[in-house]
């Protein structure tokens, strides 16, 4: 069986500027970040974001690597707002298409089981549909009924991180939610996963129910070993969010000169730099 | 009076917060087995006080990914029972099933029922971002979806919404039945206020909470309100319901952070 244990910029080497990429976890939880820092350090850009979107979105339209987002929203869960989001959006300097997030959900699924599109009630008589010129309706063949027509958000790529993974890419998710990962593995050319640990297939199931397998091998293109990967968002039941380090994400968007400084302290180097620069973080915070 | 039956902890009157929490539960009353999900303090303790007195089948997410029994404080991680397992999958799937009556915090919100989450201004560049529409498009036409203002005024209740998120009845209706079949608009509590709808759709003044004046209501809305009527106070809290309040759902006493007038209305 094939090994496709890769690092973090092996899987960015595999991605090109101008992609549609999936990106997992939900708002401010299980986020595949390590794999985002790996994407700042390079030079991809243009790319259309698909995301349950938190601080993955934030960082990448802070770096000016977005063209388009496809989002139901972007929150960081405990901070209703992302800033850099948020700030990209009223310069005008990203393009949206905004659904619902049951629709996001459809788009991914219809994309999975090889649909141009699903329908569903979702979205009709709000403006969804209004800001969404290209999407279109359908009517019920066996009765009167009108559908908002979900087009498939096929993706070329998914990042998702997870709990744990076999080096073939059976990936386990521990926590008490799987979001939408799966789907968007599904709806992707190609899937990457990042976990917390890579372990023998045996060990997998050792401890947990097989149910927990959510993301199987005939899924998965890479799988990257990236301990702490989805910092700072939430990988329960491994580590939970780091709010303080959340609220420094934050507060340094709020002038250019204090993102400068989060960025050359936090992105400009390797994924070792950056986890060594939280644990100073977390000193610093556990000092004052 | 009410509210003096039980320790001394219930004998202050009521706050403006506790009457608000009182008329969450209420616009409750009658579901049955529902997920109630709400947002904001004042609506987090509504619910469990209604599960915890009228609306014993309730379900309650401990807002991760769990359906929990039991009535727990609001501030703190849930204490009780898992009864089912809620992943935002099985939640969307349970979303367009109807399984669920909601109670959102819209930023805009229009005579009609539109709400507002995603933008202020127009959508290709925001004056301001917001949330996003988030699941307000598909709530509002597959199960009950009522509104919690926490401070109602011209801001919040404006001739047209910038972006509809939540459906309200003129653009249900205009999108056919489709859209129109499983809409169903519940209460709108406020701070000062509860609102429902007359029969043509529109906001209509169903009462006002005790120390507040219709004329207060009247100027603190951006339309006309429907006034059919001699609109009634709003129901005051009884005692066994400031108990709950004080002493087990909110005894930090969050509610107070949420609402401006923190004031001793009855």
């Amino acid at each position: 069986m094939s090994d496709k244990r890769m690092t973090a910029d092996d899987v960015v080497a595999r991605l090109r500027s101008g992609m549609t990429i999936g990106i997992g976890g939900w708002g401010s939880r299980r986020k595949p970040m390590a794999l985002i820092r790996a994407i700042l350090r390079s030079d991809l850009r243009d790319l259309t974001i698909v995301s349950y979107g938190g601080a993955d979105v934030g960082l990448l339209c802070a770096a000016g690597r977005v063209k388009k987002v496809v989002f139901g929203f972007v929150s960081l869960d405990s901070i209703p707002l992302d800033p850099h989001f948020r700030a990209a959006r009223q310069r005008g300097e990203v393009e949206v298409a905004e659904y619902d997030e049951g629709m996001l959900m459809w788009g991914l699924y219809a994309a999975g089981i090889r649909m141009p599109f699903l329908p569903t009630r979702a979205g009709l008589g709000s403006d969804v549909m209004t800001v969404n010129p290209g999407l279109k309706t359908v009517a019920d063949p066996y009765g009167d009924e009108v559908f908002a027509a979900m087009p498939a958000l096929k993706l070329d790529a998914a990042l998702v991180h997870m709990n744990r993974a076999d080096m073939h890419g059976n990936s386990q998710f521990l926590g008490p939610d799987l979001y939408f990962d799966d789907l968007m593995c599904m709806a992707a050319e190609d899937s990457y996963v990042s976990c917390e640990q890579i372990v023998p297939t045996e060990e997998l199931t050792a401890d947990a129910h097989p149910s927990t397998l959510r993301i199987s091998r005939l899924l998965v293109s890479g799988v990257v070993e990236a301990p702490r990967g989805a910092h700072f968002t939430s990988c329960a039941p491994d580590y939970g969010r780091d709010e303080a380090f959340q609220r420094a994400y934050v507060n340094a968007a709020k002038d250019p000169a204090a993102w400068d400084e989060f960025s050359t302290v936090y992105l400009t180097g390797t994924e070792d730099d950056y986890q060594r620069a939280v644990a100073r973080f977390d000193t610093q915070e556990a000092m004052a | 009076m009410s509210g003096a039956e039980t320790g001394t902890l219930v004998q202050a009157p009521a706050t403006r917060a506790e009457v608000c929490a009182v008329a969450v539960a209420e616009s409750y009353r009658g579901d049955g087995e529902l997920i109630a999900s709400a947002f904001g303090t004042v609506p987090a303790i509504g619910v469990r006080l209604a599960r915890a007195t009228f609306e014993p089948d309730l379900v309650l997410s401990d807002g991760e990914a769990y359906g929990v029994r039991g009535t727990w404080a609001v501030g703190g991680p849930a204490e009780g029972p898992i009864e089912s397992w809620m992943s935002f999958n099985q939640i969307f799937n349970l979303v367009w099933n109807g399984k669920r009556h909601i109670m959102m915090i819209p930023s805009q919100l229009d005579a009609h029922g539109n709400s507002n989450i995603s933008v202020i201004g127009e959508h290709a560049k925001p004056k301001v971002q917001l949330l996003g529409v988030r699941g307000a498009p598909g709530n509002s036409v597959y199960h009950p979806t009522g509104y919690w203002v926490p401070a109602h005024s011209t801001r919040v209740f404006v001739p047209a919404v910038d972006m509809v998120s939540g459906v309200g009845h003129d653009n249900a209706a205009k999108a056919g039945p489709a859209a129109s079949r499983y809409h169903d608009l519940r209460e709108v509590v406020t701070n000062l206020a509860v609102l429902d709808y007359a029969p043509d759709g529109r906001l209509r003044l169903k009462s006002v909470h005790p120390g507040v004046t219709v004329d207060e209501v009247v100027d603190a809305t951006g339309f006309d309100l429907v006034i059919d009527g001699d609109v009634q106070e709003t129901r005051r809290p009884d005692g066994e319901e400031l108990r709950l309040i004080r002493e087990v759902i909110d005894p930090r006493g969050l509610r107070n952070a949420e609402m401006r007038d923190g004031e001793v209305v009855a």
